[in-house]
């Protein structure tokens, strides 16, 4: 298996990092959304996390990847079952998954199906886990989302969003837990995504190539080297790795009890007053991901400073699209952050 | 991707020499996309690059019609249903670790294949689905697309294309039977020396300094061209990478790829040339190891310039991006009826394989099995346990009817004596139009015509970044050639009906046609040819409106409505929102 490109290489693309690690500091942030052109190191990113983020513990043996200290309620029916019969769940440790989702996947493919095969030969009635099993607890990647149709679009945004997958179908009746990360990219020059999708979405991030050509060609040397050496580079980055992950430790066991003082609320939502998004998605990803930041940077208490960090990419694609306004989101959201909060 | 300049004996050498680089390490160069004008000729080319292969490397061709099962392993259907038991098949691309796979038809694979064939190139292994899922298997491949498309609007993937580090054009110097300027033993000899290749910062500075003055954002585009510089070097028996092997790389790998050319590279031949714009920046000494000066930079870069002329896609404007707008969903490129989808309202069933996508209907399986069942004899060792005997060919799925979108295509007149500012009003209604497309996923394209011929601005397309690019950019003025705008149209309208969408077409014009066909001025000509067209166009179908942008009603006007079939709107004293309101007057599904 090839030996990922290491995620503290990646020059550059600050935004889409930060965006990508709070995620796994707080899962509940909602989906990433990463827009932009082709050779961004999109893809580099996303799957580089595996091998990035601290590996999980998982029991044994279930097809969902159940956290084995997880409250009963939350494990799927198979692992409740055991729980139920006093069982003692065995778990291994297994790298956060990291699952691709192909753009013309059927629905089958994604939610689950009857296992035809075993339906067929054996006649017994059985449940064939779909993507959204496997991405449990880890990332589901849709390389040009844009281009995915819209009915499952809503649905990975949907399991996402309530952590659950339900099944009805061709008379099996399963449901498991589901809780992923959705990440998706896309070029927006090549079709855009419904707002009503967007707006789903917890953090968007635009990527651009650098035109700096000092960056440029330090992440051509980069790559070069990681083509002719890939262990080697690896074993290069490993320590600047361990030290993401380290972080991203620390600020899992303090994000939840994190403070989040009253005036930094109060700017939050005029904030989205401001740039008019409707909704209280905007206000809960701004305010959720200003507090992963906080505990990412180890700070005592989530600040106003936090807050101008995050908004664009908390809030630049809840914006309302005026056709004929060049205004891009991105400014409009940083005007109004420098209104309230001064430059 | 477009034709290229190239003399026919550059392009030959240049076809060679990617021939015999990739051969060196194709999984680390990705692939090629080729384009030829005869199928013999890339054929010709997949015959050189396989003699010059290591031994025993695989070489395997893609249906591009070939189900997930097949192409990323699973279940053997027919031996499962067979023998009773699970029998797993490898997936061809498992089959093909470490060599090469050949797309044909590239440009007309499923937005679905072309997914799966991307997250392969990345992850270097397949996972395959059913009961042997979770054991990913190693599938280091390089892809090999045969693009038949023609022009812009049919061309393979961009998400495909940019990780593969050769776009060739073969013209037809390369049927002849002349011999290989590399032998086998030349790559292998290459093989054992790549990896001991050097480049130093100065090239790599260089050649990341080209892509940006020619637009070629993706960074991935740069990695290739020093890949292949080292490749070159290595074909050539060093083991250091010289001036000469980045010209090679940046003709091969950035050439094709440039989206436009910087103002400087047309003069860049000439020695007193301005620099282009990045090797001004001003340069931080103690960051750089071994930089050469600027002067020196300044030459390498014209020299690489020089050697990607001949590689540079015709038609490029200068300092102009051009953007390359793809209509969404699996049905965009893939040409696929409707009827094929996945989803949507059911009319039926028909015989065919779940897995290719298609949902089983479960009751018409075995309704189709039922007949047959006393004929068929029970499985060996299965005796009384398998109630129903079910074949692969009694597989019936569900014939799904999606509802079709609308594609709007606007033609319009931007000759002179449409007044001038009656562009503006078109603009401003078909933006209006655009936003609401854009609500309901419609697509929309851009048709102008003024001077001798009619132009595609936009290709249909629902990205609406792209559209209003194409609307600032409309110029005006010059004569009214109607039957070339009339024939863009048809094209057009015969494009998007392929992907099942109904189509409107909107001109704006006051009719009065003066370029024929052929791009000659004369009215009596020019309207002859304008009414031939129309009736063409009309033999179509589908909804038409002229909206008459003339003072007053015009007669000519009228009877070119009657030629098109279409429905007629006087507004003399039109604005946007009346433009508006008549086209979503007449759009098939009625107003938004």
């Amino acid at each position: 298996m090839r030996i990922p490109f290491p995620f503290s290489a990646i020059v550059g693309q600050d935004e889409m990092k930060r965006a990508i690690l709070l995620t796994a500091v707080d899962p509940t942030i909602g989906g990433v959304l990463i827009l932009g052109h082709r050779g961004t190191a999109k893809s580099t990113a996303v799957r580089a996390l595996p091998a990035l983020l601290p590996p999980m513990s998982v029991v044994d043996g279930c097809r969902y990847g159940c956290d084995p200290k997880a409250p009963t309620p939350r494990l799927c029916a198979d692992c409740q079952a055991r729980v139920g019969a006093d069982q003692k769940l065995r778990a291994h440790k297994a790298p956060v998954p990291v699952v691709d989702l192909p753009l013309g996947a059927t629905e089958d493919r994604v939610v689950g199906a009857l296992d035809l095969e075993r339906a067929l030969t054996r006649g017994e009635k059985a449940y064939e886990p779909g993507l959204l099993a496997r991405a449990n607890r880890g990332y589901l990647y849709v390389d040009e989302i844009n281009l995915l149709e819209d009915h499952l679009v809503d649905l990975l945004l949907d399991v996402a969003a309530t952590g659950e997958n339900v099944v009805e179908r061709e008379g099996i009746s399963v449901r498991h837990p589901a809780r992923f990360v959705l990440v998706g990219s896309g070029n927006p020059e090549e079709g855009d995504l419904r707002p009503q999708l967007l707006d789903r979405f917890g953090l968007s991030v635009e990527v651009t190539t650098t035109t700096d050509l000092d960056q440029r060609v330090e992440v051509i040397k980069r790559r070069d080297a990681y083509d002719r050496d890939p262990e080697g580079f690896a074993t290069q980055w490993a320590e600047a790795d361990a030290e993401a992950r380290r972080q991203v430790e620390r600020a899992r066991k303090k994000v939840d009890t994190l403070p989040v003082p009253d005036a930094v609320l109060r700017t939050a939502a005029q904030l989205c007053a401001a740039v008019g998004t409707d909704g209280v998605r905007g206000e809960l990803a701004l305010l959720r991901g200003a507090r992963a930041l906080a505990a990412y940077d180890g700070a005592r208490q989530v600040t106003t400073e936090h807050l101008r960090v995050i908004a664009p990419s908390a809030l630049r694609h809840r914006l309302r699209r005026n056709v004929l306004d060049d205004v891009g989101s991105t400014v409009r959201v940083t005007r109004a952050v420098t209104d309230l909060l001064g430059g | 991707m477009a034709e290229t300049v190239a003399s026919s004996l550059d392009a030959r050498t240049q076809a060679e020499l990617a021939a015999a680089v990739l051969a060196i390490d194709p999984v680390g160069f990705g692939g090629a996309v080729v384009r030829a004008p005869r199928a013999d000729l890339a054929e010709a080319w997949l015959a050189r690059i396989r003699s010059l292969l290591a031994e025993g490397t695989p070489v395997a061709r893609l249906p591009i019609s070939i189900p997930d099962d097949r192409l990323l392993g699973g279940l053997d259907l027919a031996m499962t249903l067979a023998t009773g038991r699970p029998v797993a098949e490898r997936g061809l691309l498992a089959r093909t670790d470490g060599g090469l796979v050949i797309l044909p038809c590239a440009e007309r694979a499923s937005d679905g294949l072309i997914a799966r064939l991307t997250s392969v190139l990345d992850t270097q292994v397949t996972a395959p689905r059913g009961p042997f899922a979770g054991e990913p298997q190693p599938a280091r491949i390089a892809v090999i697309a045969l693009d038949e498309g023609d022009g812009i609007e049919e061309r393979s993937a961009p998400a495909l294309t940019d990780r593969l580090a050769f776009h060739l054009i073969l013209g037809s110097a390369h049927g002849d039977a002349s011999p290989s300027l590399f032998s086998a033993a030349d790559v292998a000899a290459a093989r054992s020396r790549l990896p001991k290749v050097a480049i130093a910062s100065a090239h790599i500075a260089t050649l990341v300094t080209v892509a940006i003055a020619f637009g070629i954002d993706s960074l991935r585009a740069v990695a290739f061209a020093v890949r292949v510089a080292r490749g070159i070097a290595a074909l050539d028996g060093r083991t250091q990478v010289t001036d000469d092997d980045c010209q090679g790389a940046a003709a091969l790998v950035l050439g094709p790829r440039a989206t436009r050319i910087p103002a400087t590279a047309e003069s860049a031949a000439d020695a007193s040339a301005p620099p282009p714009p990045a090797a001004d920046e001003p340069r931080d000494d103690n960051a750089r190891d071994e930089m050469p000066s600027p002067e020196e930079m300044r030459a390498l870069e014209d020299l690489m310039i020089q050697a990607m002329r001949t590689t540079l896609p015709i038609g490029l404007t200068i300092d102009a991006p051009t953007p390359t707008p793809r209509q969404g969903g699996s049905a965009g490129r893939s040409g696929e009826d409707r009827s094929g989808g996945l989803r949507g309202r059911q009319v039926g069933t028909r015989r065919g394989d779940p897995r290719g996508g298609g949902r089983l209907d479960l009751l018409e399986t075995l309704r189709a099995a039922a007949p047959w069942q006393r004929l068929r004899p029970p499985i060996a060792g299965q005796e009384g346990r398998v109630s129903v005997r079910v074949r692969p060919d009694d597989f019936r799925i569900r014939r799904l009817i999606e509802p079709a979108g609308t594609t709007a295509i606007f033609v319009v007149d931007a000759s002179g004596s449409a007044a001038l500012h009656r562009m503006a009003e078109a603009k401003g209604a078909v933006e209006l139009l655009l936003a609401e497309a854009y609500s309901r996923r419609d697509a929309v394209g851009l048709i102008a015509f003024r001077g001798t011929a009619a132009e595609v601005l936009l290709p249909p397309t629902r990205a609406i970044a792209a559209a209003k690019r194409a609307l600032a950019a409309l110029p005006g003025g010059g004569g009214t050639p109607l039957a070339s705008a009339i024939d863009r149209a048809r094209e057009l309208v015969v494009q998007a009906r392929r992907t099942g969408n109904d189509t409107i077409v909107v001109f704006l014009t006051d009719a009065r046609a003066n370029i024929a066909r052929d791009g000659a001025p004369g009215r009596p000509q020019a309207e002859a040819d304008a009414e031939a067209s129309a009736s063409a166009l009309r033999a179509l179908g589908g909804t038409t409106v002229l909206i008459d942008t003339s003072p007053r009603a015009s007669e000519t006007a009228q009877r070119m409505a009657t030629a098109l079939g279409a429905r007629y709107v006087a507004l003399p004293r039109t604005d946007a929102q009346g433009i508006h309101a008549a086209v979503s007057a007449a759009m098939p599904r009625g107003p938004a």
